[in-house]
């Protein structure tokens, strides 16, 4: 019968980029993010990868991508994500950035994906990264999740190996470098990705226009929503005003260097 | 007026209470004491006998929800618990530790009471009104920020507050040091579809990840990189490293770019996984002290230093990232040569008869 995988995904600055917070009328928000490059969220990228492999080893899979933000953000990223693997995307035309409310994030997610059609809650794997680039609180799966009824949730995902009989076993990031090993009965299942163990696939240009054909028109019926900030407010939002004094040594031997080191290391 | 609930739960010894929860009972007591708040504490443990004794004199009220089914960390199992456990508090703020156990469920927990959740807060604040600071775009940015809704819950950041170490003379709390009622809430659970069956660590020779470590060393791409001979020396590469951190007790972090190495079908670092990569699609990890080695110190990794107070950095490199104030020192030189000196003075050090 295969997976219906569905995999929620963000867009992000680009990682390099210089990142300064604004405020403007509907609160804080970074300067410029609407022109700054942007890039599939990380975690969420290694989901899609994940939700893409598995998809290829289960017959009868189908994988969607469900992404919240502005219209024309969302078509700049697809250009380069719809290169990697297969996907229907799902987009959904709303506000960037990090400083929404993840609560009215997870309503509007789990209401579009409750819509999908053809999607069988009974095959339904529901995947994420574990955390975003944004706001990071990694609670927006999780409450996806608990809106569409699954009981059954991992987070910190690097692995997932489904058996025969359609249970599987998953490993979880859990403290002190270690995984949480786990077997579930059988989807549904929601499952936060981390790392997992899949390199970024390369481009492929016959997928990239075999996507590129539905998402053109999908973007163009995006339900645009509005986010409710469920009584948020910031107080400040800044960066950090640590910056370091820093001495530079070029001119110590190895010798020096590692009694400096040493003494350092053993000072309280 | 506002009532406040912590969240705790048992360490894996499945008895005593995680390091991160006695750290959430302190944060508790000291906002409840600001508030002049009631404060209760909610245990989850397969025998709550002995962790209730650890926050005896804490807290007004302790709940405990106990049982076999609630040693596994398990969504299905602990988000019921912890709903439960809201439901007999019915507090207005819930705190609780960001451990991986309760990072699991407590979005969902937060949503079954119809309140809001903030997580990863690392300071409670605020005059009047409680406020929460947490970072957002992978700690590049700060925000501080309060809600109206209630019941609000927070996940506080592990290393943020001490643990909790028992009664101290606060009057509104003291109820007789090692006296404690504790109430019992039972929880009627649905049936499991998910087991845990344990823990795995890395194929590892050693464990190199070790969060109580003062000292995180971190590796970087450069390890891996041709050498002044002209050569790689990946094997002498990790020779050093383990050694160094056998001889430090350091934990060992790495950057993106070489565990991506494994990857791509390079030379590579055995012992390195993605658990061991900081930055920005990594850990944060939260050390006194931090020394980088062959790295260069770009911003998706450094972001993931955040929280590491003294920093200092070998590299070959007199204009790499480290050296634009992100370390407090900059040592211009060859790591193999320098951490080869350094691991010879810490073996002299821990055998100094030798």
């Amino acid at each position: 019968m295969g997976f219906h995988i569905v995999v929620c995904a963000g867009i992000v600055p680009d990682p390099l980029q210089t990142l300064e917070p604004a405020t403007g009328p509907n609160g804080p928000g970074i300067k410029t993010e609407m022109v700054l490059p942007a890039v599939l969220d990380p975690w969420a990228a290694s989901a899609l990868y994940e939700a893409a492999n598995l998809a290829g080893k289960n017959p009868g899979s189908k994988v969607w991508l469900v992404s919240l933000g502005p219209k024309a953000k969302l078509q700049q990223v697809m250009m380069s994500v719809a290169q990697k693997v297969s996907f229907e995307l799902v987009p959904i035309d709303g506000p960037i950035g990090g400083f929404p409310d993840a609560q009215a994030t997870a309503a509007a997610l789990a209401e579009t994906i409750g819509a999908i059609p053809g999607l069988e809650r009974a095959r339904l794997m529901l995947f994420g990264g574990w955390e975003s680039a944004t706001r990071g609180a990694g609670v927006t799966l999780q409450l996806v999740g608990e809106r569409l009824g699954i009981a059954d949730q991992f987070q910190g995902v690097d692995a997932i190996e489904v058996r025969e009989d359609g249970s599987f076993e998953v490993l979880e990031r859990v403290e002190g470098g270690k995984h949480q090993v786990s077997v579930c009965t059988g989807v549904p299942a929601v499952l936060g990705w981390a790392t997992g163990n899949l390199a970024e696939p390369r481009n492929n240009p016959q997928v990239g226009m075999a996507n590129m054909r539905t998402i053109m028109p999908a973007l163009q019926k995006a339900k645009m929503v509005t986010l409710d900030a469920n009584g948020l407010q910031y107080v400040s939002v800044s960066l950090p005003k640590q910056q370091r004094a820093t001495r530079v040594e070029k001119n110590m031997s190895a010798d020096e260097i590692a009694a400096e080191l040493v003494a350092w290391m053993g000072a309280e | 007026m506002e009532s406040i609930l912590v969240l705790t739960h048992a360490d894996e010894s499945g008895a005593a209470l995680s390091k991160g929860s006695l750290e959430a009972v302190t944060a508790g007591r000291e906002l409840a004491a600001r508030l002049a708040a009631e404060l209760t504490i909610g245990i989850v443990a397969k025998d709550a006998t002995d962790a209730a004794r650890q926050v005896a004199g804490a807290a007004k009220r302790v709940l405990a929800v106990e049982g076999e089914a609630f040693t596994q960390a398990r969504f299905k199992s602990d988000a019921a618990a912890c709903e439960a456990l809201c439901r007999a508090a019915r507090a207005t703020i819930v705190l609780a530790s960001e451990s991986s156990r309760f990072a699991r469920v407590m979005a969902a927990v937060a949503h079954r009471a119809a309140g809001v959740i903030d997580t990863h807060v690392t300071a409670i604040g605020g005059a009047d009104s409680v406020e929460a600071t947490r970072w957002f775009y992978r700690q590049r940015i700060e925000a501080v920020m309060n809600r109206e809704k209630r019941p609000w819950f927070l996940m506080v950041e592990s290393g943020t507050h001490p643990a909790y170490a028992g009664s101290t003379t606060h009057p509104t709390f003291d109820s007789g040091a090692g006296q404690v009622q504790v109430e019992q809430i039972v929880v009627d659970l649905p049936a499991m579809r998910t087991n845990v069956t344990g823990t795995r660590a890395p194929k590892l020779d050693a464990q190199t990840i070790r969060p109580e470590a003062k000292l995180l060393f971190v590796a970087g791409a450069g390890w891996t990189k041709k050498q002044p001979d002209g050569q790689i020396h990946v094997e002498q590469a990790g020779e050093l490293i383990l050694s160094f951190l056998k001889t430090s007790g350091a934990s060992l972090g790495s950057s993106k770019s070489l565990v991506d190495q494994g990857g791509e079908g390079n030379s590579v670092l055995p012992f390195l996984t993605h658990l061991n990569q900081v930055g920005q699609t990594g850990s944060t990890p939260r050390h006194a002290k931090g020394l980088s080695t062959c790295c260069h110190g770009e911003e998706p990794h450094v972001v993931g230093w955040r929280f590491v107070g003294e920093r200092r950095a070998v590299s070959l490199d007199p204009n790499c990232g480290w050296t634009r104030g992100k370390a407090d020192v900059v040592y211009v030189a060859d790591a193999f040569e320098v951490i080869e000196r350094v691991n010879a003075l810490l073996e002299k050090k821990a055998s100094p008869g030798s």
